[in-house]
């Protein structure tokens, strides 16, 4: 590489870093807890754990977990009855002051065996709410997203150049190799380098992943109107439902619709994922890879006739199929602190990078050249 | 025979970086062994981080090359 490929590289490594630093350090701190969410959850007591039964215990109806979960908060609208991947045993029912609320929203978990209330889940509540709402958009909205996103974009820059500058300082090292008997700036020049080559992988991946996922909202939205608009092609009559149809033969006749698969939510007539006259089912496949992937189903919430089941467009699945590469939690608690370790590799990475920037000013500090033609002479 | 210089560079980075795609790749399509595909792949990263960051590789003996 010639010196002047170098230094355009160095200056884009440089400038990439230096902008996104320290939001990505941010990001970093933030998502070490996220990595836990679901073990810090259940310590913190706001993971509702259901009772243990026989796995073949008899199930309640979907109409008596809806009446229990309005018997909490009668004067509100059931909006979604939804269900976590891994666990059938709890259906969690939100509702809002009318179907279209997007603030003021209760939900309810109820027993799925007994019908019973377990608990009133905060949604998006407390410290790891906060430390949620930090990394996913600095409590700034759309916005915040989107110049995360922007953030994300400058890593991955920042990750190429330092990955392409790597041979040129490493040429007359071998593989990990750490000069630890020179000035402590060489040796964390070495540290730098060596981290952030081991970690290239992972950190493109959960880079680009995350950055993905900032589009998330606007990607569902786009989704989610062009769903609504077909929808409405199948609605007829007047525009609101005076008396919807039984939910448990919507729900019978979505499964049977879709036999392999399991339910991720329902949503209501009304609802932004529904339409006036439509349940909309939602499953989700049973293996690892399928199981963030959603197929709704489109219920007539009268008759409890099936409308339609249309393929989810490419974007939603390349959308839905970057979350679990960003979160981690498709390998067990192994996999959760290795992406844990990882993480803070990525903090050291950044802090000797800041470091090496900060320490190459000032007048009685020597600069790297000069240091290393030194040590070869 | 001496290595190129190249493979000597990039033989170890190029190793780990595909045992870290296969592992991220790997756990999405199964429990079990796929599992451990994962934590193999992602494990390797972290113990070179680890091993080398901490202790450093020493380095080769060998002649010192003229000034450049």
């Amino acid at each position: 590489m010639s010196p002047g490929t170098t230094r355009a590289w160095s200056w884009l490594h440089k400038w990439s870093s230096l902008v996104s630093t320290v939001f990505l350090l941010v990001l970093c701190l933030t998502g070490l807890p996220l990595v836990f969410h679901h073990q810090i959850g259940a310590w913190l007591g706001t993971e509702v754990v259901a009772p243990p039964m026989p796995a073949d215990a008899p199930r309640a109806t979907l109409e008596q977990v809806v009446a229990a979960a309005n018997a909490r908060f009668s004067s509100k609208t059931v909006m979604y009855v939804s269900q976590e991947p891994g666990d059938d045993a709890i259906w969690y029912v939100t509702m809002g002051e009318t179907a279209r609320s997007t603030t003021g929203l209760k939900q309810v978990a109820v027993d799925a065996r007994t019908g019973r209330a377990l608990a009133e889940p905060k949604i998006d509540g407390g410290v790891m709410g906060a430390v949620h709402a930090i990394h996913v958009e600095l409590f700034a909205g759309l916005a915040g997203k989107l110049f995360l996103g922007f953030m994300g974009l400058l890593m991955l820059v920042a990750i190429v150049s330092g990955t392409v500058l790597y041979a040129p300082f490493m040429r007359k090292l071998r593989f990990g190799e750490v000069r630890r008997e020179r000035s402590t700036r060489v040796k964390w020049l070495d540290r730098h380098n060596l981290l952030g080559i081991v970690t290239v992988t992972w950190a493109l991946v959960v880079g680009a992943t995350g950055m993905i996922n900032t589009w998330a909202d606007l990607v569902i939205e786009h989704w989610r109107n062009d769903q609504a608009a077909q929808l409405r092609s199948h609605d007829r009559g007047p525009a609101s439902l005076a008396q919807p149809g039984s939910l448990d033969r919507a729900f019978a006749n979505a499964r049977a619709r879709e036999p392999r698969m399991k339910i991720a939510f329902i949503a209501f007539p009304g609802t932004a994922w529904g339409s006036a006259h439509h349940y909309g089912v939602f499953m989700r496949g049973r293996t690892r890879l399928t199981e963030r992937l959603v197929q709704p189903v489109l219920v007539d919430a009268v008759t409890g006739e099936v409308s339609s089941s249309p393929e989810p467009p490419w974007y939603m699945t390349t959308l839905l199929l970057s979350q679990p590469l960003h979160f981690g939690d498709y390998g067990g608690l192994p996999m959760q602190w290795l992406w844990a370790i990882l993480d803070v590799i990525t903090i050291v990475v950044m802090g000797s990078g800041l470091y090496l920037w900060l320490s190459k000013k000032g007048p009685d500090r020597p600069a790297v050249p000069a240091e290393a033609k030194a040590a070869v002479a | 025979m001496k290595a190129s210089p190249l493979w000597s560079l990039w033989a170890w980075p190029v190793v780990i970086a595909i045992l870290a795609g296969a592992g991220l790749v790997g756990g999405l399509a199964g429990d079990g062994r796929w599992d451990w595909m994962t934590w193999v792949g992602l494990g390797v990263p972290c113990v070179a981080s680890v091993w080398f960051g901490l202790r450093g590789r020493r380095r080769r003996a060998r002649a010192r090359r003229p000034r450049a």
